[in-house]
């Protein structure tokens, strides 16, 4: 990307056309007590050479530890042609491009995407992507909104696997539209929806089911769904998309199928960064798509009966809706959709159920050394992905901190969630049995 | 010149309304709004009971190049919706005095005439728009 230099010069023309004195003047709204003029461990100016020498020095703390945390993002492995074409000059923008004239490769990447995504929830459309799975959620509540006028009450009703954090993030984006999120009962000893205690006549506008759930366990998502429907609400889908080479996709879920399915795309080619950039995907039922936010790619002929690709279904967003649009989001994460996109061509989705099998049977194997160990063993009975909740008899923090020392990442401390001693692991493929045993063997020392 | 029949009422929103013999009310947009929005691509149309206020929104018409809200021109329920428009909006472009009525309404109190337009004024409305 081109290095767009500007003088004093330029700066002082800018700041007498908009009429400001100097650049703090732009910071004027902000109130006093907010502002912060300087950060703790971050320097003021540095040199090129400085800096550079810093963020190594920094970068090199991470060290290369053996990470077997998931919770919501999960380590594979992206083959070397994934990034090396998606860094390519033509893909490589900050701005995703649009008009159909100039962007015909970006366009068709989108609508390729569209189309993969589509064949892993098994629903009719997808949108050309969201920011995360977090604020997919939020957006699918408000489309559920949307699609299921008939019913007014605003509650939206999570099974009790949903990402807690993602529940965090839909409040705080749809709390203010008078959406409320609830949790459905929790059935201790399977960690699912406890059926027995489900109650009728809440009259919930969306249920949100998420599959595999997050601490690891597989929902009854047939019987949840049908219950979903039976209420008249919408069932929205929460998915893992590597999962769903191997597990039923949500279009398939009880008799009618999820109308909505969101997920976090990351597990698709985007490596773990510190939390990201991520994607979100989202993809819904025909019926359903003049309520989906986001934009959307379609294929078409050109005057010369030639095949084009073109932003379609525009009047939902804002440049043309105002503030009646469905949807507020007129862009979307390209450059990772490109990552995901050329992920899923390489692995095609034979490899991609390779890859969801072997994280299986490494998660098994990890789960089975564990629980050897005195004082571990499964939080919640019952089958699971390549995710389990472990049962410590002890604090978790202490554990991790010492697997730490040891350069092993043990896992996501659950016991917030849980509500007791509880370790959430995840081996993908891209532990070796070298790995698990290294692990199983810190572990029982840290046990001892 | 679009076509206006005079045994109908008018808005100022462009909309027509017609008394039916059992006291409901059949709403639909007038020629000259449907030649204005071109093509439609897709109507979504309120639910069969819904209450309704006067001027709050009862559909959305969208073509190949605007959507635009349809409002309820009286206060009342809806009796019933036309609901060949979903396979078949373009049915408002063809008739949409006709096959392209969009909402019947059962009226909740007397309709205010005197809020509504004669097929002479909404004419006049539309001399004005272009002029």
């Amino acid at each position: 990307m081109p290095f767009i230099p500007h003088t004093e010069d330029d700066t002082r023309e800018m700041l007498e056309a908009i009429g400001a004195g100097s650049l703090d003047d732009l910071f004027d709204e902000i109130p006093k007590e907010l502002l912060i003029d300087s950060l703790d461990g971050v320097p003021t100016a540095l040199t090129e050479m400085q800096i550079t020498r810093l963020m190594r020095e920094r970068a090199a703390q991470d060290g290369a530890p053996l990470c077997f945390i998931g919770a919501g993002a999960y380590e594979h492995h992206i083959p070397t042609a994934v990034w090396d074409i998606a860094t390519r000059g033509e893909f490589y923008s900050a701005y995703t491009p649009y008009q159909a004239e100039a962007s015909q490769g970006t366009l068709q990447t989108i609508y390729e995407y569209q189309t993969m995504i589509t064949e892993l929830t098994g629903l009719d459309v997808s949108n050309a992507s969201l920011y995360d799975g977090a604020s997919a959620l939020a957006e699918a509540a408000l489309m559920a909104v949307r699609a299921n006028r008939r019913v007014k009450t605003g509650r939206v009703l999570l099974a009790p696997g949903v990402n807690p954090v993602y529940e965090q993030v839909a409040a705080a984006i749809a709390g203010n539209q008078g959406l409320t999120f609830e949790r459905l009962p929790m059935d201790s000893k399977t960690g699912n929806v406890a059926f027995d205690e489900l109650r009728d006549g809440q009259e919930p506008v969306a249920v949100v089911i998420q599959q595999p759930s997050f601490p690891g366990t597989l929902e009854d998502v047939d019987q949840l769904t049908n219950w979903a429907h039976a209420q008249d609400a919408a069932a929205i889908g929460i998915v893992n998309p590597t999962s769903l080479a191997l597990l039923k996709p949500p279009a398939q879920w009880g008799e009618q199928g999820a109308g909505i399915a969101i997920g976090e795309g990351q597990p698709l080619g985007v490596p773990l960064s510190s939390g990201g950039p991520y994607f979100g995907f989202m993809t819904c039922k025909q019926k359903h798509v003049r309520q989906m936010p986001g934009r959307i790619v379609g294929r078409t002929t050109d005057l010369d009966d030639n095949l084009g690709f073109t932003l379609t279904l525009q009047a939902r967003e804002q440049h043309i809706r105002r503030t009646k649009a469905t949807s507020n989001i007129c862009t979307n994460q390209g450059l990772m959709v490109t990552a995901a996109t050329i992920y899923m061509s390489l692995l095609g989705l034979d490899g991609l159920a390779s890859v969801a099998r072997r994280a299986h049977a490494n998660t098994s194997q990890l789960v089975d050394s564990l629980c050897a160990i005195n004082g571990v063993e499964r939080l919640y009975e019952g089958p699971y992905f390549h995710e389990v909740a472990l049962k410590l008899d002890r604090p978790i923090a202490p554990v991790l901190t010492a697997l730490a020392e040891q350069d092993i990442l043990g896992g996501f401390d659950l016991t917030d969630f849980a509500g007791t001693d509880a370790l959430l692991v995840c081996a993908t493929e891209t532990k070796s049995e070298a790995d698990i045993d290294a692990y199983a063997s810190a572990l029982a020392d840290v046990m001892a | 010149m679009s076509d206006l029949p005079g045994d109908l009422m008018y808005t100022r929103e462009h909309e027509w309304l017609r008394r039916e013999e059992d006291g409901s009310v059949t709403v639909g947009i007038t020629d000259h709004a449907q030649s204005a929005l071109g093509d439609l691509v897709y109507v979504e149309l309120p639910e069969v009971d819904q209450e309704l206020d006067s001027g709050g929104d009862m559909a959305v018409v969208e073509s190949v190049k605007a959507a635009s809200d349809v409002y309820a021109p009286i206060a009342g329920a809806v009796s019933a919706v036309n609901d060949e428009l979903g396979d078949d909006p373009e049915k408002i472009n063809a008739d949409p005095y006709g096959d392209g009525w969009i909402v019947r309404i059962q009226p909740s109190e007397a309709i205010d005439e005197s809020e509504l337009l004669s097929p002479n004024d909404y004419q006049d409305l539309l001399d004005e728009e272009d002029a």
